[in-house]
């Protein structure tokens, strides 16, 4: 038998397995989904509990950043591959802005961090709406497809970056040279201050989002619009009022979100661009277009890709914290065979 | 009686195709019209260029005297008409009271009340405001849909086959809240496919045939009349 026929034999078998998959009821994949999440986070829970904390600090930052990327698909109607590069661009502006000095009670930085987010998310939030108006809007105008819009997004991707590169060079940075020491916490975990601001201040931030989104006249108008944008104008929503806004909303958080990764790790220019893929990860796992997905999705892939680095994996060789991004990989492709639409998203 | 809606020789159409060649029809105050004819007569189009949706490139529009001719719809809506277009007439992830509350985003005042006086006319979809839209059965689908588009109280209502894929039992509700909705004051534009049941209710009917007008008149006669009936309307 020939390799091709192989190959071809092969992939029938898997595509009627996962064909036959896919037919069980749409409540059926998602009580299992959901039956797979709550086992992660309980097996996590029990045997790998410092690692938990981890992923969660880790999932928390990459929410900042799926409900962003979520929030644009859902709007603009493509994939934003821009987004990785704003967050990094947002952690080096605060790295600029930031004047250093003094400590907040047990933390790593005074409060010149906190003006230098500040600066950064509005320096991004300007930024992603410049994007807009100089890439993407006149693409939009001319009746571009999403898939134009997101090779259009790479090119601004790469600009972005390069302009990283050029302006900080390519070695590291830190925002505060020294050790920050973990203090004791119950169940044997050991976090640091730092860490807890990180996890403190997303869940502040989602809390925000989650009453701009939900609770404001302009945050139902950004959702209906993500709905169905014809009946959205139709209805009088000015959608262009609407697209505004959410480059504001989801480049400020992108680059908070750049911060808070920087103070826990530190700079680099491809810093961004490597999370991109958990972060597609966690938009589709959530049901793309869906912010209580994005965050749900986020967690998800945060925990399982710091949780599997405490594995001991005979197989592949080599297993280790290397292989984070193929875990985001791996989650999004059983999500992508189990449920396609997501978490939360609907079917068609 | 007095116009409250008038299209001259409206010529339309998507991108190198043009749909209409020149459609012309008015509503007046307190009517219901009914739009009727073959499937691609541009029945649709010629709702869709009434409400900015597609660009009108000869002819005008006038709303209550006034120009409208290429306003945008978030502008129109503003002036006192609104739309329900055939499909993908809700927000399906908000919930039924968001639906409406977005109907009535220009609102600056009296959103409370004209939210309770459009759940007063909608009993079935008021017990389940706090419900997804997409939870909804397809009748109650276009009762809300039909709601949203009464948040403005607009003095005219543009609907494009509200009666498509319903079951009998549900067109025929449907049909009774739009003559409900027209006592109330509101003139009201009908696309229909289902030319009988529309022509039963409504006051006059346009028919339309590859773009162009072919008859209009009382609605009540034209059933009867020969060619109508032969060549739109399949009896």
């Amino acid at each position: 038998m020939s390799m091709s026929v192989l190959a071809g034999r092969i992939t029938d078998t898997l595509t009627t397995t996962f064909g036959r998959l896919r037919n069980v009821s749409d409540t059926g994949t998602a009580v299992g989904v959901w039956g797979l999440i709550g086992a992660l986070f309980v097996w996590a829970a029990l045997a790998e509990t410092q690692l938990l904390v981890v992923g969660i600090i880790v999932g928390s930052i990459l929410a900042l950043g799926a409900i962003g990327l979520t929030l644009i698909y859902g709007i603009l109607r493509f994939a934003n591959f821009a987004h990785g590069d704003m967050m990094t661009l947002g952690a080096y502006i605060a790295f600029f802005a930031y004047i250093s000095g003094g400590s907040i009670g047990p933390l790593s930085f005074g409060f010149g961090m906190i003006l230098a987010v500040l600066g950064a998310a509005a320096a991004i939030a300007f930024v992603a709406f410049a994007s807009d108006r100089i890439v993407f809007r006149p693409l939009r105008l001319r009746g571009s497809s999403p898939a134009i819009l997101a090779i259009a997004s790479l090119g601004v991707a790469l600009i972005v970056r390069a302009t990283v590169l050029l302006l900080w060079g390519p070695q590291p940075h830190r925002y505060v040279s020294g050790i920050q020491f973990a203090r004791d916490f119950p169940f044997d975990t050991k976090i640091k201050p730092d860490q807890i601001f990180i996890i403190a201040s997303t869940f502040v931030l989602i809390a925000l989002v989650y009453l701009v989104l939900y609770r404001t006249k302009l945050g139902k108008a950004m959702r209906a619009t993500s709905d169905n944008a014809d009946l959205a104008r139709v209805s009088g929503i000015d959608t262009d009022r609407i697209t505004m806004w959410t480059w504001w909303i989801s480049g400020a958080l992108v680059a908070i979100a750049g911060v808070l990764l920087a103070v826990q790790s530190q700079l680099t220019p491809d810093m961004g661009f490597s999370l991109l893929i958990p972060l597609f990860a966690a938009t589709i796992l959530g049901g793309i277009g869906s912010p209580h997905g994005a965050l749900i999705g986020a967690l998800v892939v945060g925990i399982s890709q710091e949780v599997s680095t405490g594995l001991d994996l005979p197989f592949p060789p080599g297993w280790g914290p290397g292989y984070k991004p193929a875990v985001a990989f791996f989650v999004l492709i059983v999500m992508l065979i189990l449920r396609p639409q997501g978490l939360f998203g609907s079917k068609s | 009686m007095t116009a409250v809606l008038e299209a001259k020789r409206v010529v339309s159409g998507y991108g190198e195709v043009e749909i209409l060649h020149g459609v012309s029809l008015t509503l007046n105050e307190n009517e219901i019209v009914a739009v009727i004819g073959p499937n691609g007569a541009g029945k649709s189009t010629l709702l869709k260029a009434v409400f900015g949706l597609v660009s009108v490139r000869g002819g005008s529009i006038h709303l209550m005297g006034r120009d409208i001719t290429n306003l945008s719809p978030d502008r129109i809506v503003q002036s006192g008409m609104s739309y329900v277009p055939q499909t993908e007439n809700v927000f399906p992830s908000l919930t039924i009271n968001e639906n409406l509350e977005m109907g009535g985003f220009v609102r600056r005042d009296g959103l409370r009340d004209r939210l309770e006086r459009v759940y007063g006319l909608f009993p079935d979809i008021a017990s389940r405001r706090g419900e997804r839209a997409s939870r909804l059965s397809g009748g109650q689908r276009q009762m809300l849909a039909l709601a949203r588009a009464l948040m403005l109280d607009p003095q005219v209502l543009l609907l494009d086959e509200p009666s498509a894929s319903l079951s009998p039992k549900m067109v025929d509700s449907i049909f009774e809240k739009i003559a409900e909705i027209n006592r109330g004051g509101a003139a009201i534009l009908l696309v229909e496919q289902n030319a009988r049941e529309a022509l039963s209710f409504s006051n006059r009917a346009y028919v339309l045939a590859m773009g162009e007008n072919r008859f209009e008149g009382e609605a009540k006669g034209m059933l009867d009349n020969e060619e109508v009936g032969r060549l739109y309307l399949g009896a």
